[in-house]
């Protein structure tokens, strides 16, 4: 059959990324982790040392499977693409999404970097229109790359007139 | 009011020049102790009803607190100024905390007035500016309560009508007689440059009960009376008509209570719905004025007007509630920028019709939408065209089906199971496993009228999006208010080769979804919608490579 489908975008984002999202990832599992090893210290109540045991070597397990792969399949989805009329980005992993936005509806162009992302050198893009639902964001590029992309984006956002709704 | 005074500059009211800071209309101070014993009167009933009999010192506070808020009410005509500049509309307010609020011109994108009974029984009107924040904070909204009517009509045509008579002077505005002049028409009539496109008729009163807004009322009746009951230490059983219906009530079987409680309220509900539905949407008038805006006034006692700027607008939402949808009603209302379309029956400020006929609502829906000026977007609404409001819609196919009952079933099934197992641990009684098995059918029924509502079409310029079972909504958005698109697919959809479509934009609801459609006629849809959009992202595949 013959029907018209969305190619992938054409960038790959950053590969500094894998280790962007692994660590953050990995931050959010050491808290849960300390506070299990914290209640198996300070516990009195009378649970058995196995259980906490096992809790505890679940969520390593858990955990240490999220830290590995939830990155490598997020890079092999995440794309975005800036052409002079429109931004496209792919994103998400289990449930995965497309967005497009016109250059000409373009409201704001943000580059933001988290201090996790300074660390790794990275830099995230955010596009809003003048729609409340859902801005476009283009995470885990490296800075040089972000910083092109929003000059790019705000040269060609100003070329349009009008309030852009 | 107020004759003109020849060759003065002087506005209709006292007369400032239209930049200086003006008052509050000083009969609000008559209005506003009288709302505020209203609010406070369950506790004052209930403190009459007690006497001084109980003694306590807690009925003092009450009075000292209503007092307090009296005085504040009171001090709030001192405090409050604004004034309209040709570049800003400003409100300065507070006693302590001083604000002012400054709200450029050009974004004043809607202008309610209201006015209570006691407002209108004293010709006075509450104005409330809507700019263009799709925030809900109250707190940054510009209310002015109470200018007198007149000047809250001055003030909307003002604000809205840029027309050059009104950005002149407003020493025009006062000369009354002129007939070019904006001075707005006094309620009910109509003048040169309105035309009437809906008009509340007799009939419609038949949607009244099955609006179930009486739901409410019941809530606050309940509210009212166990406040009362609370407050005055009244013993409920001492009073002889309610001991009588209590005796008479407890004396029947299990089965003959339920069916009349059910009666009773059925009958409450459906009573205070109409009533509700006579009072709120009375003297329905929807008109579109020539310098292009749309303006609703409704209200039996208490009078709304509402203004919407034909600009703005990107379509228009058919909402049918379940019970409405039963009885072939319909409410309408507008997809605007600006205008966050706000919940319940009333739709914030963006209703444009009340509970009527469908038939009715799709004629209204028309009359808008052929008028809508469309600076950048297709041509106005022609006949020949199948129109966005009657045109058959797309279904979304076998899949979509299967989608609507797994998701459904996914739900019960799961819930049938924990109690059934519960049961067998011996927790509860079987009853709830029973009741919830009996609604098996009642979700199975549900599912597929989920699917029957699902449709989507593409016509005359216009993305049609219908969804919903509870509340049917059909959703019609101009391409050109399209500022976007997202295709989402969870893994589920992904097998099922599904994607749910999201046409985000600056109007109503921010955003607008086609659910459950196949990938490539949601590709199809947004490519027709914004035609060039998405072409460079599109491949003729062979088969779908995800």
């Amino acid at each position: 059959m013959d029907v018209p489908t969305l190619r992938p975008p054409r960038h790959r984002v950053s590969r500094t990324a894998i280790w962007y999202w692994a660590a953050r990832a990995a931050l959010g599992w050491l808290i849960l982790l300390a506070a299990q090893v914290i209640w198996l210290v300070a516990d009195d109540a009378g649970v058995p040392l196995s259980a906490h045991v096992i809790g505890l070597a679940a969520t390593a397990v858990v955990a240490a499977a999220h830290v590995t792969l939830m990155p490598l399949w997020r890079y092999r989805v995440h794309r975005w693409e800036a052409t002079p009329a429109a931004v496209f980005t792919q994103s998400g992993w289990f449930r995965q999404e497309w967005r497009i936005a016109p250059v000409s509806r373009i409201q704001t162009v943000d580059s933001e970097r988290g201090p996790l992302e300074q660390l790794f050198r990275l830099a995230n893009v955010t596009v809003t229109t003048a729609s409340a639902a859902g801005p476009i964001k283009v995470g885990g590029l490296d800075r040089d790359t972000a910083q092109r992309l929003v000059a790019e984006l705000t040269a060609n956002a100003q070329a349009t007139a009008g309030d852009a709704t | 009011m107020s004759g003109s005074v020849s060759g003065s500059m002087t506005g209709p009211v006292s007369g400032p020049a239209p930049t200086d800071w003006r008052r509050l209309s000083p009969r609000m101070l008559l209005v506003h102790p009288v709302q505020e014993v209203v609010r406070a009167a369950p506790a004052l009933l209930g403190l009459l009803v007690a006497g001084t009999s109980s003694g306590g010192k807690g009925h003092l506070w009450t009075l000292a607190g209503v007092g307090l808020t009296v005085l504040f009410g009171m001090l709030r005509w001192f405090t409050t100024t604004y004034r309209i500049s040709p570049e800003h509309v400003q409100v300065r307010r507070g006693l302590l905390n001083r604000k002012v609020l400054t709200v450029p011109r050009d974004r004043v994108r809607t202008v309610d007035v209201t006015s209570h009974v006691l407002h209108r029984v004293l010709g006075l009107a509450r104005v409330e500016v809507g700019t263009g924040t799709s925030d809900r904070r109250h707190d940054s909204r510009l209310k002015l309560d109470a200018l007198s009517a007149a000047e809250a009509a001055n003030l909307r045509v003002e604000l809205l009508h840029r027309s050059p008579a009104a950005q002149s002077t407003v020493a025009q505005s006062s000369a009354a007689q002129s007939p070019a002049s904006p001075v707005p028409p006094p309620a009910g009539s109509t003048l040169a440059g309105e035309t009437e496109l809906a008009r509340m008729r007799p009939g419609w009163v038949r949607f009244g009960p099955f609006t179930m807004s009486g739901l409410v009322t019941v809530g606050v009746v309940g509210g009212f009376v166990s406040r009362l009951v609370s407050e005055g230490n009244i013993d409920l059983d001492r009073v002889g008509p309610v001991r009588e219906t209590w005796r008479w009530f407890s004396a029947m079987s299990l089965a003959l209570e339920i069916a009349t409680v059910v009666l009773v309220l059925v009958v409450f509900v459906g009573v205070a719905s109409t009533l509700g539905y006579v009072l709120a949407y009375g003297n329905f008038r929807l008109t579109r004025h020539a310098e292009g805006t749309l303006h609703v006034t409704r209200g039996l006692l208490t009078r709304r007007a509402t203004t919407i700027e034909e600009r703005r607008l990107r379509g228009v939402e058919v909402d049918e509630p379940l019970l409405l949808r039963a009885v072939r009603g319909a409410r309408l209302s507008a997809v605007t920028t600006g205008l966050r379309s706000g919940q319940g029956g009333q739709r914030g400020g963006s209703m444009l019709l009340p509970p009527a006929p469908r038939v009715e609502a799709a004629a209204v829906a028309r009359l808008v939408l052929s008028h809508a000026p469309g600076a950048t977007g297709p041509a106005p609404l022609t006949a020949p065209f199948p129109e966005p409001l009657t045109a058959p819609l797309i279904p979304h196919g076998p899949a979509a089906l299967r989608r609507r009952f797994t998701r459904a079933f996914g739900v019960h099934v799961p819930i049938l199971v924990a109690l059934l197992l519960l049961w067998a641990l011996g927790e509860p009684p079987l009853w709830p496993w029973l009741t919830a098995a009996a609604l098996l059918p009642v979700t199975a029924l549900l599912a597929a009228d989920r699917y029957r509502s699902l449709g989507h079409a593409l016509t005359s310029g216009y993305l049609v999006t219908r969804w919903g079972s509870l509340v049917r909504r059909r959703v019609v958005l101009r391409c050109d208010g399209v500022i976007g698109w997202t295709v989402e697919r969870s893994f589920f959809q992904r097998r099922a080769g599904l994607a749910t479509l999201t046409a985000t934009t600056a109007a109503g609801g921010q955003s607008y979804q086609v659910r459950d459609v196949e990938l490539a006629e949601a590709l199809r849809l947004a490519t027709a919608g914004t035609p060039g959009l998405l072409d460079p992202f599109l491949q003729r595949a062979g088969s779908v490579s995800q």
